[in-house]
């Protein structure tokens, strides 16, 4: 089983949403619950799981360099469509912020003047969560890189093969609703949306029905923050026939207790409505 | 002309509703963008109407030609994006996938793929109910390119600013560390961090000034909901001391955010005693930063 956790916004909750989820998973079910956060760009999950994660891994991607074939034909240059290669009088100079590494150049290149070379990205870092069977992954972006979507794509693809596809992964995928959430949620049997019921709650939220729905997605909501607001987010998932999974409610007692990065599944209520979730999360799958 | 720029690193700290509430008070003196393509919420409190739209052609898709397409399968094989799929002996190509290098189109050896530009998002300008400019976008879903579209942005405010002789241009910053926000912050005056007391807060705030600081800007600093953890508080007001971060404001846990933000109001409207006045205080020294 596959669940990504996402949301049109950041802020709404979605890595408390995850953590505390997987630790509930954690005590009901026999599988492997794989922890993955896929915010590369802002991993936070570690920071609630208190998480120690010794087993580290640098990873990397390819762009292109130029060897001493290169007669400054030009050809490399014209065909980069991301505009990552300029040619000047004397040498090709290589932007590799923003290669995508196609290997258009490379291969294309009449002279054979290309090279690989890899460029590190950044980490991925995984380890044992408690003594029972609560794996938890990480992908973490260097400072200064820019491409989320490769180091992604590294560290799911890491996860599933490290653990394999009998274990029960939840994805916590990084906001918005342009490439990197489309990495990180594209694999997945169910996609969990985290929203709160205010106006740019709902705003944001529309914008991540819409992603889903393209992508042909299952999905349900979960509305966090639930008392503050207004109606209108659950008017709209009515409306549009979205089924809101569960609620966190608004509470100044759970912001505390995020503040400093603790769980939240002791509280009964939490409990509770998480079961009521992952039970209606089965049966949509 | 000065660029206020405000960015979080993390999502939800506030930084819209900061970013609106002095887009308020700034009233008609300061031109104001939206630089969070992928959500951008700023609009819905400052409920503007719009001028003009524009489209907004990032990169651009490969297509496959069914009817020209003899299933030869090169585009398949050398696609390092999985986009190509093979459908009844013909090959197609999943939008969604499609990075748009291109390699594809130039090896197609019948000439099948046609590679066009690709309509990716809207960008308007428009006018605020405080009568001020505001430059916002809308990416279009599953669309990247973020990054220029908020260079495009960028560019227009900065023109829009200048061509009206307004000497500010408050700007809502993308989230994250990546390319949107590292595109964000290009030419900024002064930035603003919003951050919270969290642990994950304050984790993303090292991140973020980090990066601010690899770019050589300078930067304060505003503390939201600074009573939630007093003890994190510290360590932040600690930690802005040692890292030339000067602290703007501290604004306490308030019902006001979300209470004024179901009205479609800035909190500066809403409560305009307590919290609206810390605010104000903010806004205050600010400008002194310009």
């Amino acid at each position: 089983m596959k669940i990504s956790v996402a949301s049109g916004k950041g802020g709404t909750g979605k890595t408390t949403f995850a953590v505390n989820f997987s630790l509930f998973l954690n005590n009901i079910k026999k599988n492997k619950i794989v922890l993955v956060d896929l915010d590369v760009e802002e991993p936070d999950c570690h920071i609630f799981l208190r998480a120690i994660n010794s087993n580290r891994k640098k990873c990397f991607r390819e762009i292109p360099k130029v060897n001493e074939k290169c007669n400054l034909c030009g050809k490399c240059a014209e065909i980069c469509e991301f505009n990552a290669i300029a040619v000047a009088n004397t040498e090709v100079i290589i932007f590799p912020d923003l290669c995508h590494s196609c290997y258009a150049c490379i291969e294309l290149c009449p002279q054979e003047a290309f090279n690989i070379e890899n460029i590190e990205m950044g980490e991925i870092h995984w380890g044992i969560i408690t003594s029972n069977n609560f794996y938890f992954v990480e992908g973490k972006l260097k400072i200064g890189e820019v491409m989320a979507v490769p180091m992604i794509k590294q560290t799911k693809n890491f996860s599933i093969e490290k653990f394999g596809e009998n274990s029960y992964f939840i994805f916590d995928s990084p906001p918005g609703t342009s490439c990197p959430v489309i990495e990180a949620t594209k694999d997945s049997d169910f996609v969990v949306l985290v929203t709160e019921s205010t106006p740019f709650g709902l705003y944001d939220l529309k914008l991540a029905v819409e992603t889903m729905q393209k992508l042909r997605k299952k999905f349900g909501v979960v509305i966090n923050k639930a008392g503050i607001g207004n109606q209108e987010v659950y008017h709209y998932c009515k409306d549009e026939k979205i089924p809101i999974l569960g609620e966190i409610p608004y509470s100044r007692g759970i912001a505390e207790l995020y503040s400093q990065g603790r769980d939240i599944i002791s509280i009964p209520f939490i409990k509770e409505s998480f079961r009521k979730i992952e039970e209606k999360i089965i049966n949509l799958v | 002309m000065k660029e206020l720029v405000i960015i979080s690193g993390k999502g939800g700290t506030g930084k819209t509703s900061f970013a609106a509430s002095f887009a308020y008070l700034a009233g008609e003196n300061a031109v104001l963008a939206d630089y969070d393509v992928d959500a951008s919420d700023l609009h819905i409190l400052l409920e503007p109407k719009i001028k003009k739209t524009y489209q907004f052609y990032g990169g651009k898709k490969a297509n496959i030609i069914r009817e020209k397409c003899i299933g030869c399968g090169k585009c398949q094989e050398i696609c390092r994006f999985d986009a190509v799929k093979n459908v009844d002996d013909k090959f197609e190509i999943n939008k969604i996938d499609c990075e748009g290098c291109g390699y594809c189109y130039r090896i197609c050896p019948v000439d099948a793929i046609k590679f066009e530009d690709n309509l990716s998002g809207k960008w308007y300008i428009s006018k605020t109910r405080r009568n001020s400019t505001l430059v916002f976008a809308k990416l279009g879903i599953a669309e990247e390119n973020s990054g220029k579209l908020v260079s495009k942005i960028k560019e227009v405010a900065h023109n829009l600013a200048n061509e009206n002789n307004k000497d500010l241009l408050i700007s809502d910053g993308a989230p994250g560390i990546g390319c949107p926000v590292i595109a964000s912050l290009s030419n900024a005056n002064y930035v603003l961090i919003v951050t919270e007391p969290s642990l994950s807060g304050f984790h993303d705030l090292k991140r973020i000034l980090e990066l601010v600081k690899h770019f050589g800007y300078s930067a304060g600093c505003i503390i939201n909901k600074y009573d939630i953890n007093e003890n994190i508080t510290k360590e932040i007001e600690i930690f802005s001391h040692n890292n030339e971060l000067e602290i703007i404001g501290k604004i306490p846990y308030s019902d006001s955010f979300p209470k004024s933000l179901v009205l479609k109001q800035t909190v500066v409207e809403y409560d305009k005693l307590d919290i609206g006045k810390t605010v104000e205080r903010c806004w205050s020294k600010l400008q002194t930063k310009l």
